[in-house]
């Protein structure tokens, strides 16, 4: 079943056309990679999806549901979460109390401790629940960013190059924990590191000045010449 | 003790002190408590959109004086007892608080403050403008016979101090009631991010306006009991000066803090009171003071209090 679905999706910021006539498609369930050079629209094509940036035209369908004029809030009740591509956590607030205010959404009193510490756990940040996140290492910031999606229990959950900054052995960790999401949601997930991209993508899209340039399986893109040119440059 | 049982205590305990004071407190200190007490019941309500929403407003006036004016004018004008004088103060503040939210909140940061202020000071001259009924900055006087509420004197300084207990501690508590609750923090979590609030599925605009409305109405029902149980209504509580007033209490006290309203108006006004006495000068005085406070507690006391001692303070 199609989860999500863009039509003619574009955004031009005055003369400058962000993103142009996108037809996007993702099934339920699976775990789809965006990937471009810098300023090939992906942040943009996501914040239209989730309501972020309003679209110059097209229009956007969830759970076969229209959703182009909703608010960002009404799309995220519906089931979508979204994490920050700069960490955006609440940094004077306790790390149990960033998720709390995810959790709390959908839940109403113990039931809320429980999933947050539920969560925290499973992005192993249990023993840090009570840290101002302002004082958490940043790769950890980056965890509680990931923590506060899953514990909305989203149908789809967009993550904004989720592993950007974080060290090697983080990255090995933020593969298996998108591997065990994978089970209970779709994962759209922007993200610039190929090792991640090719070990838990099921598909991946490739977006160049604004336009869809390939899409396939990750073994299809990278033979894919187009994108080799457009990463690599053709010189 | 849990920071839940810490906060009860602390809270409840203040209140009691207040309570006992009245007992022992000579007539002068007595008359002033009552004072602080309903101002700071102003200040608590100024501090849930300020300190703990993070909207800096400048119009409260407007709704003190809503507060004020609806009870005095239906007093003067209607007849009214002081019982349904005062549902029609703290309604009016309500009502305004609810229609400039709409308005003010479609800005924010400095727009919001120029806006809040603007229509205060449009409050301030209808005032002024319909002085044939408000006796503009003369006032008017609430006369003793009018300001018997259930067979009780108001006029009275006893029964006085006890109705200004009961407002605080009644604004007090709802205050503490309000940031436990997820509602409050949800609003603290604004003033912290709004766009990340906005992406968590919150519709951030019903909460500001929200903690907008119940601050107005809190501002009000301090602006209600003030004219009442000190008998005067003047367009003085409508000025510039008196949004400007709860916003250095709410500084100085703590923004954000329970208790911070409360230490904010004691602390300005026993300065105000004590640095009078010494030297004609005593602005001087205070400004020095606020400028130490500023550079040595930027939270304020209640804040610094916080960050130093006890972390658990709401």
């Amino acid at each position: 079943m199609t989860l999500l679905s863009t039509r003619g999706l574009s955004k031009h910021f005055d003369g400058l056309k962000a993103v142009t006539g996108v037809d996007f498609d993702l099934e339920e369930g699976e775990v789809r990679a965006l990937i471009g050079p810098n300023g090939a629209g992906k942040t943009t094509l996501v914040g239209m999806i989730c309501g972020r940036i309003p679209p110059s035209s097209g229009t956007v369908q969830f759970d076969s549901a229209d959703i182009t004029a909703l608010p960002a809030h009404k799309r995220i009740l519906r089931g979508m979460a979204y994490t920050f591509q700069i960490t955006s956590v609440f940094a004077r607030l306790p790390a149990a109390e960033n998720v709390a205010l995810a959790a709390r959404r959908r839940l109403q009193g113990d039931a809320v401790d429980e999933a947050v510490d539920d969560a925290l756990n499973r992005v192993g940040l249990l023993d840090r629940r009570d840290e101002e996140a302002g004082n958490l290492s940043y790769g950890h910031q980056r965890l509680l960013e990931i923590a506060m999606g899953l514990v909305q229990r989203p149908r789809l959950l967009i993550l904004d190059e989720p592993t950007q900054g974080l060290a090697d052995s983080e990255i090995d960790a933020f593969k298996a924990l998108i591997r065990e999401l994978s089970a209970e949601a779709t994962i759209l997930l922007i993200e610039h590191n190929m090792s991640v991209v090719m070990e838990t993508a099921d598909r991946v899209t490739v977006l160049n000045f604004g336009e869809v340039l390939a899409e396939g399986t990750p073994q299809q893109i990278h033979e894919n010449d187009a994108v080799q040119a457009a990463y690599l440059g053709t010189g | 003790m849990s920071a839940t049982a810490k906060t009860l205590t602390l809270h409840l305990g203040l209140l009691a002190v207040l309570f006992a004071l009245q007992f022992v407190l000579p007539a002068y200190h007595h008359g002033n408590l009552a004072r602080i007490m309903v101002l700071a019941s102003y200040a608590v309500g100024y501090n849930i959109l300020f300190g703990y929403t993070g909207l800096l407003s400048l119009g409260h006036a407007l709704f003190f004086a809503a507060g004020m004016y609806g009870m005095g004018l239906t007093i003067q004008y209607a007849g009214f007892t002081p019982a349904p004088a005062l549902i029609v103060g703290i309604l009016a503040g309500a009502v305004v608080a609810a229609a400039l939210a709409l308005l003010a909140l479609r800005t924010t940061g400095v727009a919001f403050l120029i806006v809040t202020l603007m229509f205060a000071q449009a409050g301030y001259l209808t005032i002024l403008y319909f002085g044939e009924y408000t006796r503009g900055d003369e006032g008017f006087v609430i006369q003793a016979f009018d300001r018997m509420l259930w067979g009780i004197d108001l006029s009275n300084p006893e029964n006085r101090y006890f109705a200004a207990w009961g407002l605080f501690a009644v604004c007090l508590l709802l205050c503490l009631r309000l940031v436990r609750a997820p509602f409050g923090k949800t609003l603290v979590a604004i003033r912290e991010n709004e766009e990340r609030v906005r992406m968590l599925g919150y519709n951030t605009f019903a909460h500001k306006w929200g903690a907008m409305v119940i601050s107005g109405t809190i501002s009000a029902a301090a602006g209600a009991f003030y004219g009442l149980l000190f008998g005067y209504a003047g367009a003085t509580f409508a000025s510039v000066q008196y949004s400007i007033f709860p916003l250095l209490w709410v500084l100085l006290g703590g923004a954000g803090t329970v208790l911070g309203p409360f230490v904010g108006t004691l602390f300005m006004f026993y300065l105000i009171d004590l640095s009078s006495g010494v030297t004609t000068a005593y602005l001087l005085i205070v400004g020095v003071a606020l400028v130490l406070l500023t550079l040595f507690a930027p939270q304020g006391l209640t804040g610094e209090l916080r960050r130093r001692v006890w972390r658990w303070l709401p």
